[in-house]
C-alpha cells in the first residue's frame, strides 16, 4: 500500500500508541535530482516495520537500520546520502542528487 | 517528537487545518504553529512564507526544519453534466478530491459517474456533508440559478481558492446582479472565474474540461496559500 504523508504519521501515532517504540524519518534538504520533495517521511517501528519512502528505495536500508538505533537511544540523528558521500558507494542515490534525512524517535 | 504533539499535529490534519511543524535543529525541539499564531512567533517571516507556498524546508541558515502541512485540494462541482464526466475523470488523475453534486437525479447517476462522490442533493444539503473550505475549488456547471447560485454563495463565504461559473458574459452579469443584491460586494463576486476556464478556445465538453482544470491548477499554484 502506497501512503501519503499524512496517513503515514497517522500510522506513527498507532503505531506508538499500540505500545510500539518508533521513529520519523523525514526529508529536510535536497540537492540536485532527489526522488523524493522535502518533508517526505518514512516511519519505522522497534521492530524493523517500515511505511513511506525519503528516497524512493536507494537509501531506505540505512534509514531504517539508524531508526533502528534512534529509537534504542531515544537520540535524534541527521543523516546526509549523496554521490560525494563515501557511504554513497553501498547506499547511494543512482539519481546523483544528494538528500539530508532527519530520523527522530517518538517519545 | 512528543506522541502528545504528533496526535495534535494529526488532528489537525484530519481536519484539514493548515499548520507547520517546526524543529529547533539546535535543540531539537518541536512545536505546532497556525496560520493565526505566525506573526507572535520568532520566525514570523519564515512561517508566512512557508504557508503561502506550502513549501516545507531548512530556514535561512538552517536553524529550523519547518514542515508545512497544508490539506489536499478538494474539487466540488455543482452539475453532474457532460463537462463534469470529464473533469472528474481529469481531476482524479490530477490527484484533486472531486465531489458532483446535482439534485437532478436523471442526471446524477453512478453509471455516468463511476469513481467520483456523487451527491444528488441540492448543493445547500450537500454542503452540510462536503464542506467548501479555502483548499477548495468550486465548479458551478449547471446553468440553473437554483442549484449553481447557492453553492457560489457557499463557495464565496468559505473564501474558496478557486470559483468558477459558467455562462456567456450576459449570463454571468444577471448572476453578478443576484449575488449583489444578497449582500455580496464587486470585489467578491470579481472572484468568480467568468466565462470560466482559460482561453483555449476548448469547443467540446473534454476541451473545455481541460480550460477549466488548468485554470484551477494555475489558481492552486500561484495564488493558493495566502494565510
Amino acid at each position: 500500500m502506497n501512503l501519503n504523508d499524512s496517513e503515514l504519521l497517522a500510522r506513527a501515532e498507532s503505531w506508538a500508541k499500540a505500545g510500539r517504540g518508533v521513529a520519523i524519518a523525514t526529508v529536510i534538504e535536497t540537492w540536485g535530482s532527489a526522488p523524493r520533495p522535502v518533508g517526505s517521511h518514512l516511519v519505522i517501528d522497534s521492530e524493523g516495520n517500515f511505511e513511506g519512502s525519503v528516497s524512493g528505495g536507494c537509501v531506505e536500508g540505512a534509514v531504517v537500520a539508524e531508526a533502528l538505533e534512534v529509537i534504542e537511544s531515544g537520540q535524534p540523528r541527521n543523516l546526509e546520502f549523496g554521490v560525494a558521500d563515501e557511504t554513497a558507494w553501498r547506499v547511494g542515490l543512482s539519481c546523483g542528487g544528494k538528500i539530508a534525512v532527519r530520523v527522530e524517535p517518538l517519545t | 517528537m512528543k506522541l502528545a504533539l504528533l496526535s495534535a499535529l494529526n488532528a489537525r490534519i484530519a481536519a484539514r487545518e493548515a499548520t507547520i511543524l517546526v524543529t529547533e535543529m539546535a535543540t531539537g525541539s518541536t512545536r505546532l504553529v497556525t496560520p493565526e499564531e505566525v506573526s507572535a512567533d520568532p520566525l514570523a517571516d519564515a512561517l508566512h512564507e512557508a504557508f503561502r507556498t506550502g513549501k516545507s524546508g531548512l530556514t535561512e541558515g538552517g536553524s529550523a526544519f519547518l514542515n508545512v502541512h497544508l490539506p489536499p485540494v478538494k474539487l466540488i462541482v455543482t452539475g453532474a453534466v457532460h463537462i463534469s464526466q470529464a473533469l472528474a475523470e481529469m481531476a482524479r488523475l490530477a490527484g484533486l478530491d472531486c465531489t458532483i453534486i446535482d439534485p437532478r437525479t436523471a442526471f446524477a447517476t453512478p453509471k455516468r459517474f463511476p469513481n467520483v462522490t456523487l451527491l444528488a442533493e441540492w448543493p445547500d444539503q450537500a454542503f452540510t456533508r462536503v464542506k467548501p473550505d479555502r483548499f477548495t475549488a468550486f465548479v458551478a456547471l449547471t446553468h440553473d440559478p437554483k442549484i449553481d447560485d447557492p453553492g457560489l454563495v457557499a463557495a464565496l463565504k468559505a473564501r474558496c481558492f478557486y470559483i468558477g461559473a459558467l455562462g456567456s458574459r450576459k449570463t454571468h452579469a444577471k448572476r453578478v446582479e443576484r449575488l449583489q443584491s444578497q449582500g455580496f460586494t464587486a470585489d467578491e463576486t470579481a472572484r468568480i472565474h467568468a466565462p470560466i476556464g482559460l482561453d483555449i478556445g476548448a469547443v467540446s465538453p473534454p476541451e473545455i474540461a481541460v480550460s477549466i482544470l488548468g485554470e484551477i491548477i494555475s489558481a492552486m499554484r500561484a495564488k493558493r496559500r495566502t494565510a
